[in-house]
């Protein structure tokens, strides 16, 4: 056949079966981040607009210690990805159960500032455009870090059971993916509230 | 070996006889617990003929009511309910699952994999998308609107703030309409990340992204923009929650807030959203018009960079639905701009099909038929488009009937065109049956005939000064005769859909045995069996050209050649 | 029936109404009107065009690339694409883009940025569920559903600027002939201008959806000459007739929910939610549009307006016969 002298072109392989997981969260981020991008948009659009209440200027204080503890569990995830990938899993259970600790600091900080804005500054869901922006806003991330710190726990629970090898390394690196999404989200959105519509 | 067998192996398998003698029960199960990306793809598909057929009599009740002026045949409620689950059902509930029911079955197949990237988020994503149907449609059950008549949403497919507010949506009919989008907005998201990372991971040997079929392209931008659009409406609906449940203002404009930063919000979903149903149609069209002309599709890869361009663009035009919400000069012109622009890779993409079917041998079976019907009909639209991007012309022509006639010749015209070329292209594929060419024929002649009838003469009462989501109208205005055409056009539709559904069912029991590849066409899909095997391929394909059963059968003359 | 019901709708109107045109987009009788006829006439001339270019295209290819009876059964050549071409089919639309972009543009600005001369006539219109509030700040009367403006001379323009708000959801004011439509929307103000080049009815209605009613929120624009316009501002200017015969009716008036919902001037109504009745006999119509002004109908409106506006936001008023009927010679009264 005049076909056996034509060289064949070669058969590339495509982008490995093994990056399904990276893709996909990555997939999530993009959609996630378009939500939050929209309430950022609203948040900007309102400030200044409200008609009463308290001002930003008035009750917000920039939550430092809170900040430091959630980009601390982006370090400390970090070290324990760096961990598991070494088949250590006695450090990954340390550094792990450091990160859901310094999370779970964010979420109690976060409740201590909204109940003193409630009942100490009188700023309410209902009370203004900027109390409904702000805690739809803030709210929004604290609940993607409690969904965070619920996938963080069931790991936890399966590492101290015993379950959770070294092959498990790429899972953990794409949880892992979520939760410092959830940080630069942070980012973004201490930005915009504390110091960037104040 | 010669290099043609080592090219493609083709997948001889033997069926198994049809498990007929399986109970009913056991076979339920099956299906309900099934993460096979083929048997959700048909479950999509047969979600969405039901809504179709759902979505089809509120229309209808719609027409006759506004068959012929100051009519009584339902009530303004009843009227303004219609309305709104139409749009919303056909849009959420038929149009998407559909789209997703292809590309989840066909999606794999084409490039050679033997699932989704994630079959399990696949079963979750179908039953949110049909959970998110239920919950809508339970709202004429349980919603208690207003004024007791019926309590399903009456605030329209939009659903424009400060309308839906607890002030003026009373009851519970808006919640249904919030939430059982929020769900099935989930169900998408999860869809499309799959598609996405399907594409992206699972490809065969060989198969760069240069050498996949159009159709995996073009899912994969559909996948792109659900990913970055859906995302803003079910942040809006969020929004709407908080201020119909805990006293929020976002759209509470006695409070200072902004009735105009829900259509923003709104349209940045929806007009992004017409693309995300009308790409896929194009993944169909750019599927058969090339085997029914017997030649590839001309200018693949102008045909890619159109439509990523008509992805990006689609994202910029949102605020053509608002020229007359009182936007400056400069924001009007600014969006005139850009849904003009995107009027360019649109036209390219109409050319490409065109040259496609040049120099052709035109093969005019049913697929074809309703493919022509879509070129002709979908160059209209986008005319009709162009002349509402015109903002002043808008200014007259929106939120008039002139714009339903638009977007239903972009929507019937085009995308259900393309969608039963689909249907009667794959069908072989999917049932191992081949249709009735003669039945098809009528469905596409009848179907024609109506859909001229209603959409073309639905331009003329736009033109001449009638707003939409009106129960009715006043005589006197010139508008009664067009109405009344426009009315009986439902009829020819109704018809030819029913010898449509009549057609896949009978076929299903006693059509011809189909084989493997009844339309000597050249993807993957046609490589195995009719129905597929659960494993899809005896073993994965290595290809190396965009037409791999084109080498295979034309070994002298290959694509890898040309390419 | 729809030919029967067409013919005895114009003889009707003939008689009773001004007559007023079908509201064709193609008819304009004002200058915004007139831009976008004229806009409207190059898109569609060009858009024609393409039409017919690609159209007969499709059919030239469709019909003589089909398959012949007797064919060999050989592929025909496999065209992968060309660039020139594509090239072409590019920057030629491109070209056509930018044109129709610029005279969009143009029309834009000279819609949305002119410049009122002195003598123009002020009115803000307040969109409600399922009427229209016409204000006329500069002579200080409100009225409804009937807006009344001077017609306009194309040599020294006396234009109509219209001031748009809303009062509850989003509306529309859309008067095809006279211009193209734009948004009431609440906590914001828009606006729109018109000069009616000829006297006469235009008629129009809400063009956004906002509730129940929207499809009875008609809108009737009488253009009028100078000496009659101001005849009419005079008129409505003017405190309500008080008529000693009707004085039960206006008892009844007063002593029932109306006055929390209407105003009459010089009396002690004084309701905001419903429209102003000061003047209601000088208008042609009722419940914005949906019927006609005269006894049968006001009085059954009154007793029950859901015969004519089911959903409509005024109560039934659950009158006995004698104070429904005192209470309608005293509508009556108030020309």
């Amino acid at each position: 056949m005049a076909a056996t002298t034509l060289a064949l072109p070669p058969a590339e392989m495509p982008l490995p079966q093994e990056y399904r997981g990276h893709v996909g969260m990555w997939c999530l981020i993009i959609a996630e981040s378009a939500i939050f991008t929209i309430f950022v948009v609203a948040y900007l659009y309102y400030a200044g607009k409200s008609l009463s209440g308290p001002t930003p200027a008035e009750v917000l204080h920039v939550p430092w210690f809170n900040s430091v503890c959630l980009f601390a569990s982006s370090f400390t995830i970090v070290m324990a990805e760096r961990a598991i990938v070494q088949g250590k899993t006695r450090p990954f259970g340390i550094w792990w159960l450091l990160t859901i600790a310094l999370g779970a600091i964010f979420i109690l900080g976060t409740a201590r500032e909204w109940y003193h804005l409630i009942y100490d500054d009188g700023l309410t869901i209902s009370s203004s455009l900027f109390g409904t922006t702000f805690y739809s806003l803030v709210g929004l991330h604290a609940s993607h870090v409690i969904i965070g710190l619920t996938g963080l726990s069931i790991i936890m629970i399966c590492t101290a059971l015993g379950y959770v090898k070294q092959e498990h390394a790429p899972r953990i690196e794409v949880f892992a993916m979520y939760w410092h999404f959830v940080d630069a989200i942070w980012v973004v959105v201490l930005t915009v509230v504390y110091f960037v519509a104040r | 070996m010669s290099n043609a067998e080592s090219v493609l192996k083709p997948t001889l398998v033997t069926m198994p006889p049809r498990e007929a003698t399986k109970p009913l029960f056991d076979r339920a199960h099956e299906w309900i617990t099934t993460v096979d990306h083929k048997r959700l793809g048909i479950l999509y598909i047969v979600y969405a003929l039901v809504f179709l057929v759902i979505g089809g009599i509120e229309a209808t009740i719609m027409r006759i009511q506004l068959a012929v002026p100051h009519a009584h045949f339902v009530s303004p409620q009843v009227f303004n309910q219609m309305f709104t689950m139409h749009g919303t059902t056909m849009i959420f509930f038929v149009a998407m699952p559909v789209l997703f029911g292809f590309a989840n079955y066909f999606v794999p197949l084409m490039i050679g994999a033997r699932d989704m990237a994630f079959p399990r988020l696949n079963a979750f994503s179908f039953w949110m998308s049909a959970l998110g149907g239920i919950i809508l449609y339970f709202s004429f059950l349980g919603g208690s609107g207003l004024y007791g008549a019926g309590s399903a949403p009456d605030v329209g497919w939009f659903a424009y703030a400060p309308l839906t507010s607890p002030a003026f949506s009373l009851g519970h009919s808006t919640d249904y309409w919030i939430i059982g989008l929020l769900v099935s907005g989930v169900g998408s998201i999860g869809t499309t990340l799959n598609i996405a990372t399907t594409v992206l991971c699972m490809r065969c040997p060989g198969m760069t992204l240069g050498r996949m079929p159009l159709f995996a392209w073009l899912n994969l931008v559909m996948s792109g923009l659900v990913l970055v659009v859906v995302s803003p409406l079910t942040a809006a609906q969020i929004m709407l929650l908080v201020d119909r449940y805990l006293g929020g203002h976002f759209f509470d404009t006695q409070a200072g807030g902004s009735a105009v930063l829900w259509m923003h919000f709104f349209w940045i979903f929806g007009h992004p959203e017409v693309y995300v149903l009308i790409i896929p149609a194009f993944a169909f069209i750019s599927e058969i018009v090339p085997v029914f002309s017997r030649k590839p599709i001309f200018g693949y890869s102008i045909m890619v960079a159109a439509t990523v361009t008509i992805g990006f663009i689609s994202l910029g035009v949102w605020a053509h639905h608002m020229f007359t919400v009182g936007m400056t000069s400069y924001g009007n012109a600014f969006f005139v701009g850009s849904t003009m622009a995107i009027s360019v890779p649109t036209g390219i993409k109409i050319f490409n099909w065109l040259g496609t079917l040049w120099g052709g041998k035109i093969v005019f079976k049913t697929p074809m038929l309703f493919c022509i019907g879509f070129l002709f009909q979908f160059l209209i639209a986008g005319l009709t488009g162009i002349m509402l991007a015109a903002a002043p012309f808008d200014w007259q022509l929106g939120n008039s009937y002139f714009v339903v006639a638009h977007f239903h010749y972009v929507i019937v015209g085009g995308i259900l065109f393309a969608l039963f070329a689909a249907f009667y292209y794959w069908f072989p594929k999917m049932s191992g049956k081949m249709y009735d060419e003669t039945l098809g024929k009528w469905h596409f002649w009848l179907f024609l005939i109506g859909f001229h009838l209603t959409f073309d003469f639905m331009h003329i009462p736009g033109v001449l000064g009638m707003p939409r989501r009106i129960y009715t109208y006043e005589p006197g205005r010139g508008w009664e005769i067009w109405n009344l055409i426009v009315s009986i056009g439902m009829l020819f539709q109704i018809i030819g859909v029913l010898i449509f559904v009549w057609n896949l069912v009978w076929s299903y029991f006693k059509g011809k045995a189909a084989g493997n590849d009844p339309w000597d066409a050249w993807t993957l899909e046609w490589s195995t069996a009719s129905p597929p095997p659960e494993y899809n391929f005896a073993t994965i394909p290595v290809v190396r050209s965009r037409r791999p059963l084109w080498d295979l059968k034309h070994p002298e003359d290959p694509d890898w050649k040309y390419e | 029936m729809g030919a029967a019901h067409l013919c005895a709708a114009n003889v009707a109107s003939a008689v009773t109404l001004g007559s007023p045109d079908i509201p064709s987009i193609f008819s304009p009788a004002s200058t915004p009107a007139d831009s976008i006829y004229h806009l409207s006439l190059f898109v569609l001339e060009t858009c024609f065009v393409i039409f017919a270019v690609v159209f007969s295209l499709l059919v030239y290819s469709v019909v003589k690339f089909r398959r012949r009876p007797g064919d060999d059964g050989r592929e025909p050549a496999q065209i992968y694409g060309s660039n020139q071409v594509e090239l072409a089919w590019t920057v030629i639309p491109i070209v056509i883009v930018v044109v129709l972009f610029l005279a969009s543009a143009r029309v834009i600005h000279a819609v949305e940025d002119y410049r009122f001369p002195p003598n123009t006539t002020e009115v803000t219109a307040v969109g409600h569920q399922f009427w229209w509030e016409f204000q006329y700040p500069q002579q200080g009367f409100i009225t409804a559903n009937e807006l009344h403006v001077p017609v306009s001379d194309a040599k020294s323009p006396t234009p109509t600027h219209i001031v748009l708000l809303s009062a509850d959801t989003d509306h529309s004011f859309w008067v095809p002939m006279l211009a193209g439509k734009t948004d009431l929307i609440p906590n914001r103000t828009n606006s729109m201008w018109i000069d009616p080049h000829e006297t006469g009815v235009y008629v129009g209605q809400c063009a956004q959806y906002c509730g129940t009613q929207h499809a009875k929120m008609l809108l009737r624009v009488f253009v009028q000459s100078r000496e009659d316009f101001n005849r009419w501002l005079a008129e409505q200017q003017r405190p309500a007739q008080n008529d000693g015969n009707v004085a039960s009716g206006r008892r009844v008036f007063e002593s029932t929910a109306c006055v929390n919902c209407h105003t009459v001037s010089g009396t002690a109504a004084h309701g905001k939610f419903g429209p102003d009745l000061t003047h209601l006999m000088s208008r042609e119509t009722i419940a914005a549009g949906a019927a006609l002004n005269n006894r049968e109908n006001l009085r059954q409106w009154i007793k029950d307006p859901e015969v004519f506006k089911p959903g409509s936001l005024m109560p039934a008023m659950q009158l006995g016969e004698q104070d429904l009927n005192a209470l309608t010679d005293y509508l009556m009264s108030l020309r």
